[in-house]
């Protein structure tokens, strides 16, 4: 079977979509195809890709308008007798054809203050956890930092909030870190503030667009929010869990040291 | 004069995945200033990919496991061609190597207690494999990166290193260019410690990324280091067949772990009537005992799906050759039979293999829990690499470092699963200490601007000749030529074939052209790439013509058996002094008493 991809090629200062014309075949990715063209059609066609296999998340771009791995877009799921359409991400700056700068993620991530265990449990300087414990972390710690989410998310992608919001991505992140049972950071005041969480107003399309499936918006975000309004918005609640924080501490000293007998 | 930009570290790291970003922390964590460069973006390295887990005697689960079994377990699945004592300090510090992910904010699967769990895996004698559902990979680079990022890592991402620069004998720096404009790079260096992964993209049919092209084992090579065990490529049995724009990707072991069978299309199980004798005592002779294993029953043995892995990748071989091969080329690998032995059959396939059942919805049309899956051998690691001080990681070229998998010693004639993710953490860590402190010993090298005008003018020569052969053409000429000849399969004769091929494919490869500039053009990056493919396939072959016999991953059907001749020997490779590729036989360092008496008390 023949088909005709719509490939955007150019750079930072312009392009244009061209089309390539090859013969499919059975389980053909997006992928397949770009990789087909650039060996046959145009060598010096950009694309960045790394698994092939929906594990990286290097792949990303814009197919028929729907931000996707293309790796793992079958080219039987999209309608064939129209050309498919590949463009790069939005929400970044374009580097060359259907590749993106997305260094600012980099740069996002960097000022995100880090994992701080609490002092190990056990003598032998290990810790113990229950695995229901983490559950709800390890969904978030599938991220493979694609940006899907982050192309998709109106904040950045229409309104360019670059400097004042870190997107659905870095939003799971910061959750996955809040939410890790060994972690003592505190990171509430800077998702209010440098973070910039109070711009998302839970669209849900971040999640619509995720590969992993993560849950970003009612499992991240809405629970981040929760302990934003909580912390700046509730005085009781915050003299209430001034108490319970040293409670818990004290609670914490006695397993720790009940478990050393 | 070649324009470039210049950076200055006292040690560069070369490579992203789990051995460069263990070696750059620790080097940091030295107090030395340390860049990384890589072709890929921070997090996206080939480690991303694994699957199974990080092997470590944590005796987690079950407390009969400690450092002399897993030191047995790695001796013993290589053969006993494995460095000693790089197999000693592996197995006595991988655990904490393991437990220190975890204080960087890891989240392994638990025990019921709390504690890491550990899986069952071909080769190990106890469950020991730290892990994280099927996704370890992940799991462990992204831990490494976010910890790394804090430690005042220079991150120089997509740029490509393309020779290494010499002061005298000692190491002075790399150079290369980013992959986004080709603008070209020099980095100087103390030290340089080379973690740059595997070479699959070498062959046709492989589970490793586009950025496998054996470019440590390459620089390393031409710079005047060794490389020893270049012969074992380690097939892994089960990829998949079907359809080809997947043709290789890997499906886990776990697969067979849970309960999976192989069977040909007489829908006979061919395994059991191809236990190896040395592995009769330890294998199930029945259907019933290995299921019985499958469960976690401690007193039934394995079933032969879980012999090593080149056993297995050379039985499916023997079944497509004889003509009891599925319609597309493989054999059959079902687990949706245990619906037989158990009722939830559907959820626990699902739970315990999920990105496999995904992979194969999304990307096959199967659904694993239903119907069986069709697979074959693919590609997967190189045992061999660049030969270095078991210790320190350093390799004869004084402030050359490498780790990982482009480094050799520890996994022999064939690794064990999971002993590369730990590799990765216990000699990255040492290949960035030992780094840390030659750099601080030494001074800077002096660059010889010779050096770099011949690298930029290599690298220049495709855009010479715009009507110059397509590089994809000679890239793939290459992978088809090594999968036939230099394969699962191998015997003399093809072997010599291929060598005559590869003198043609390297003069053709020294005129492709390329169209376009020098921004992003992955044609000219392809068309750079040859070099290193090349060098590691011409290696890949000597060494295999010179191991006159089977042995591990390498199967020659003229030489079928083993030779005591070659059971205490490494192949070595290096580059003579005219620059032609030389490859002799290299005895292996006598194993110490008490290391030989831990063997004899595991057989
Ligand atoms: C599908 C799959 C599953 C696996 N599962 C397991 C498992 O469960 N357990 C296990 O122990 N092992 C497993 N392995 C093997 C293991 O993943 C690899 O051996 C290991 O990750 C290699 O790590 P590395 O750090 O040496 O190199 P890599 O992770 O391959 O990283 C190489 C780095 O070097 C860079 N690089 C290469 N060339 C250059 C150059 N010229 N200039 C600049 N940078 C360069 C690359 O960009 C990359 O950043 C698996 C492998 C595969 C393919
Ligand atoms: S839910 Fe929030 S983060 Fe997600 S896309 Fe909408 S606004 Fe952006
Ligand atoms: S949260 Fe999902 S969409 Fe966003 S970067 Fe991670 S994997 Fe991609
Ligand atoms: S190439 Fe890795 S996710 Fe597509």
């Amino acid at each position: 079977m023949n088909a005709v991809f719509k490939i955007w090629r150019g750079d930072a200062n312009g392009g244009e979509f061209r089309d390539y014309a090859i013969e499919v075949s059975e389980g053909m990715v997006v992928l397949d195809a770009v990789h087909d063209i650039q060996r046959t059609q145009a060598n010096d066609l950009a694309c960045r890709w790394n698994c092939k296999a929906g594990k990286c998340g290097s792949c990303s771009a814009e197919v028929n308008g729907m931000p996707k791995l293309m790796c793992m877009t079958r080219l039987s799921d999209l309608p064939m007798d129209k050309p498919v359409r590949i463009e790069p991400m939005k929400a970044f700056p374009i580097m060359k054809d259907i590749i993106t700068d997305v260094s600012w993620n980099f740069r996002v991530k960097k000022k995100i203050k880090p994992f701080k265990p609490r002092p190990p449990d056990a003598a032998d300087g290990t810790w113990r956890m229950k695995q229901q414990d983490i559950d709800r972390i390890e969904e978030f710690r599938k991220c493979i930092e694609c940006f899907l989410c982050q192309d998709v998310c109106h904040v950045l992608r229409d309104h360019r909030k670059h400097d004042e919001f870190i997107g659905p991505r870095f939003l799971v992140h910061v959750a996955a870190l809040e939410m890790h049972p060994l972690d003592t950071e505190d990171r509430i005041e800077e998702l209010r503030k440098a973070q910039g969480i109070g711009y998302c107003n839970i669209t849900k399309c971040c999640t619509k667009v995720c590969p992993e499936e993560i849950h970003i918006t009612d499992n991240a975000i809405i629970p981040l929010k929760e302990r934003v309004v909580d912390r700046f918005f509730d005085p009781f609640g915050w003299i209430w869990r001034g108490l319970k924080r040293r409670l818990d501490r004290t609670a914490t000293a006695n397993a720790a040291a009940a478990r050393k007998v | 004069m070649a324009e470039y930009e210049t950076f200055t570290h006292d040690v560069l790291v070369i490579g992203s995945g789990g051995a460069g970003l263990r070696a750059a922390i620790e080097a940091s964590a030295a107090g030395v200033s340390v860049g990384m460069v890589c072709k890929c973006l921070l997090g996206k390295a080939h480690t991303v990919m694994a699957e199974g887990g990080i092997a470590a005697a944590l005796a987690n689960v079950d407390d009969r496991d400690n450092w002399q079994v897993h030191f047995a377990d790695t001796m013993r699945g290589g053969q006993y061609v494995n460095n000693w004592r790089m197999a000693e300090l592996h197995a006595k510090e991988a655990p904490a190597r393991v437990r220190e992910l975890e204080a960087w904010g890891a989240v392994f699967d638990r025990t019921e207690d709390g504690r890491i769990l550990q899986r069952n895996f071909g080769g190990h004698k106890y469950p020991r494999l730290a892990h994280v559902g099927d996704r370890t990979g992940l799991e462990m680079i992204r831990t490494l990166q976010d910890t790394g990022v804090h430690r005042g890592i220079d991150v120089h991402m997509e740029i490509c290193i393309l020779t290494l620069l010499k002061d005298g004998n000692r190491i002075a720096g790399a150079f290369g260019y980013d992959r986004e404009r080709g603008r070209f790079k020099l980095f100087r260096a103390k030290a340089i410690v080379l973690a740059t992964g595997g070479i699959g993209k070498a062959y046709k049919i492989t589970s490793n990324s586009w950025d496998c092209t054996g470019d440590g084992h390459a620089l390393a090579y031409h710079a005047g280091a060794e490389l020893i065990d270049m012969e074992f490529i380690q097939f892994h049995p089960t990829g998949m067949v079907w359809p080809p724009s997947v043709r290789g990707m890997l499906v886990t072991e776990g697969v067979r772990g849970e309960g999976g069978i192989l069977t040909n299309n007489e829908g006979k199980r061919f395994m059991f009537d191809a236990i190896p004798d040395n592995y009769r005592a330890q294998t199930a002779d029945n259907a019933e005992e290995g299921w019985r294993y499958c469960t976690g029953d401690k007193n039934a043995r394995r079933p032969p799906e879980l012999l090593t892995r080149d056993h297995v990748a050379r039985c499916i071989v023997r079944e497509i050759k004889e003509g009891r091969g599925t319609p597309h080329g493989g054999v059959y690998l079902d687990i949706s039979w245990i619906k037989e032995k158990i009722s939830n059959a559907e959820e626990h396939i699902k739970r315990k293999l999920p990105s496999m059942y995904h992979q194969f919805k999304a990307l096959g049309d199967i659904d694993i829990t239903k119907e069986p899956m069709e697979v074959g051998p693919t590609t997967h690691y190189i045992m061999g690499g660049v030969h270095v001080d078991p210790d320190t990681e350093m390799s004869r070229v004084p402030g050359l470092f490498a780790a990982g998998e482009c480094a050799a010693g520890i996994n022999g004639a064939n690794r064990l699963g999971g002993n590369s993710l730990s590799d990765l953490l216990v000699f990255g860590k040492r290949a960035g200490e030992f780094a840390a402190r030659y750099a601080r010993d030494n001074s800077l090298g002096e660059v010889d601007n010779r050096q770099i005008d011949t690298a930029v003018a290599a690298a220049l020569r495709p855009f010479e000749h715009e009507t110059g052969e397509n590089p994809y053409a000679v890239q793939r000429d290459l992978q088809e030529l090594m999968q036939h000849n230099v394969g699962i399969v191998r015997n003399e004769q093809e072997m010599q074939t291929a060598s005559e091929e590869l003198r043609k494919l390297w003069d053709r490869a020294g005129h492709v052209g390329v169209i376009g500039n020098r921004d992003f053009n992955p044609g000219w990056h392809t068309a750079l790439d040859l070099k290193s493919l090349l060098t590691i396939s011409e290696a890949i072959t000597k060494a295999a013509i010179e191991r006159k016999e089977s042995r591990g991953a390498q199967f020659r059907e003229d030489l079928p058996n083993k030779d005591e001749k070659f059971s205490k020997v490494n192949t070595l490779v290096a580059k003579a002094a005219d620059g032609s590729m030389q490859v002799r036989l290299e005895p292996l360092p006598e194993m110490p008493d008490y290391l030989k008496r831990v063997i004899e008390e595991m057989k």
